[in-house]
């Protein structure tokens, strides 16, 4: 117990990076969490996991540019590609699926080809590299203190914006067209939903790497809609989840020495099944 | 000046025309009844009126006062709702949407109406009851108070009572002519022809060629008299 106390203080609490990247994670699960109940109520999860991909890419090109903040590239081309993701998975055809296929993989390939081109000086290893973009950092992000202000700025924007936004995005994804017919604006909606997304996404993905996101925004609403059956109900237990199975996550990694993004997903799992269980065995129950 | 008039109106997807040359008006206290086959475009029709599908040609024009957004709606139930996580409540005061304009929560005045919806319909104890757990027709129920929180005026119904069982179908019907008896326009799409002429007071026909007019005038147009036999012949 004083071992893994000992080891929480040292390789964590003591440095201000641990602090920073706790800080980051928590606020990046809070908004993933709360956009993840619309997106997985409107069947639109996939989308998430494309730009995701899409995210990765642009990090590259922004690597081989060589800008030291490649969030400034990164984050531009996620919100287009966001914006024309969510139009053409509004029609819900199977042209829309595959175009999310396409550019996802598109950009997929490309990243990892440009990784390849133009090998990064910094850490001198492509596969090192590649991994950490796709999986997340091994040890704990070293996070600048203007990376950490950008993180905070826009997850407080994130999480105002659904806030006072609130029961239009519930209407909306509840019955868009009952909205639209009775004048809510659903398409600047769906925009400011579509920017949020790529916000999130982009935040995300120097904490869990890009494959991983989509876990992210995924889990903890499937995980509370188990045992949740309102909207404001999933909507809390959600952000409550994800906010604690991403904090204990971060620390469980120091403890056990393992990669952060999958230890997050790992616990999120975890609590997925107990949510199933406890909504089986109420379902059950009732019967 | 009637509340809705649609012109040469012709409506379809990706500017490929389903149907043409549809012409009708509801003017106040009218309860006007879409019918013909599966598959016509009545629900394309209803969704160019309320705006949700682009006309292709010709045109919709609001009258008496009647606004583009003041306009009831209960649509064709979709997937996504069957496993939602919502309360009834959540449901119905959605409803108050459009009252709230750049106001991001409902108001007391607003939520007490929900209320008062919801007593009215005969589903108020139901109001914190998840709105997938329900049965078909308080499913409907729920629906129908969200759409009449918006409106009054005018209510555009979308099959209301496809999946109903007879005893609950006969009771949507009842709540439906009584709104009608209390002044609210009705516009409802329906394959049950025998409904159809039982409550409108007119009749738009829908198929290979369309028809327009009192609920008279249809039963003895070729029209009319050629869907109400085949209509005869399904049902047995
Ligand atoms: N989103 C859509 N895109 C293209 N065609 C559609 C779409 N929705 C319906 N249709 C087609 O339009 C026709 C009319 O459909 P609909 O208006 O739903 O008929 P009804 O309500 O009379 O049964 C059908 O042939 C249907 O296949
Ligand atoms: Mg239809």
């Amino acid at each position: 117990m004083a071992e893994i106390l000992d080891r929480l203080y040292y390789g964590f609490f003591y440095l201000p990076t641990g602090i920073y990247a706790l800080i980051v994670s928590v606020l990046v699960a809070l908004c993933s969490a709360l956009l993840g109940v619309t997106l997985v109520l409107r069947r639109f999860s996939f989308i998430g996991d494309g730009l995701s991909h899409v995210a990765f890419g642009a990090m590259a090109v922004a690597a081989v540019v060589g800008l030291t903040n490649q969030m400034l590239i990164a984050m531009p081309v996620t919100i287009v590609c966001a914006i024309l993701l969510l139009k053409t998975g509004g029609k819900a055809k199977i042209k829309g699926d595959a175009a999310v296929a396409m550019i996802s993989v598109g950009a997929l390939a490309i990243g990892y080809l440009l990784m390849n081109l133009f090998p990064s000086s910094a850490s001198g290893s492509i596969s090192a590299d590649v991994c950490t973009t796709l999986f997340g950092s091994f040890a704990l992000v070293t996070l600048t203190s203007v990376e950490v202000w950008l993180c905070v700025v826009l997850s407080v924007l994130a999480v105002t914006v659904f806030i006072v936004f609130y029961n239009k995005i519930f209407a909306i994804t509840f019955d868009e067209n009952f909205a639209v017919a009775t004048g809510t604006k659903a398409k600047v909606y769906n925009l400011i939903t579509a920017v949020l997304i790529a916000v999130v996404i982009v935040l995300a993905m120097r904490l869990v790497g890009s494959l991983l996101i989509s876990a992210l925004i995924i889990f903890p609403a499937i995980s509370a809609m188990r045992v949740f059956k309102t909207f404001k109900s999933v909507t809390i237990c959600s952000a409550i989840l994800s906010v604690s199975c991403t904090a204990f996550g971060v620390l469980l990694s120091v403890v056990l020495d393992t990669p952060v993004g999958p230890t997050i997903v790992g616990v999120d799992l975890i609590v997925f099944f107990v949510f199933w269980l406890v909504g089986t065995l109420k379902g059950v129950k009732l019967k | 000046m009637a509340l809705i008039v649609s012109k040469n109106l012709s409506v379809g997807y990706d500017g490929v025309p389903i149907v043409s040359d549809i012409n009708f008006s509801v003017e106040r206290g009218d309860y006007l009844a879409i019918v013909g086959e599966n598959g016509a475009g009545k629900t394309t029709v209803m969704k160019t009126v309320l705006g949700l599908n682009r006309a292709i040609s010709g045109e919709i024009v609001f009258g008496d006062g009647l606004k583009k957004n003041e306009i009831g709606y209960l649509p064709q139930q979709t997937a996504v709702q069957k496993d939602f996580p919502a309360s009834v409540f959540e449901v119905v005061i959605s409803g108050c949407l459009s009252k709230t304009g750049l106001r991001p929560f409902y108001n007391k005045a607003e939520k007490r109406l929900a209320d008062e919806m919801m007593e009215e319909l005969g589903i108020a104890d139901l109001k914190k009851r998840p709105y997938r757990e329900l049965s078909g027709g308080q499913q409907q129920r729920v629906l129908l108070s969200r759409a009449l929180l918006s409106t009054r005026e005018i209510l555009l119904l979308d099959e209301p009572v496809a999946g109903l069982d007879p005893l609950v179908t006969a009771e949507m019907y009842g709540i439906i002519e009584n709104l009608n008896k209390k002044g609210t326009a009705i516009i409802m799409i329906t394959h049950d022809l025998s409904s159809a002429l039982k409550y409108a007071n007119k009749i738009l026909y829908i198929g290979s060629e369309t028809f327009f007019g009192t609920k008279e005038e249809f039963k003895v147009s070729p029209v009319g008299r050629r869907f109400m036999i085949t209509g005869e012949k399904e049902n047995g």
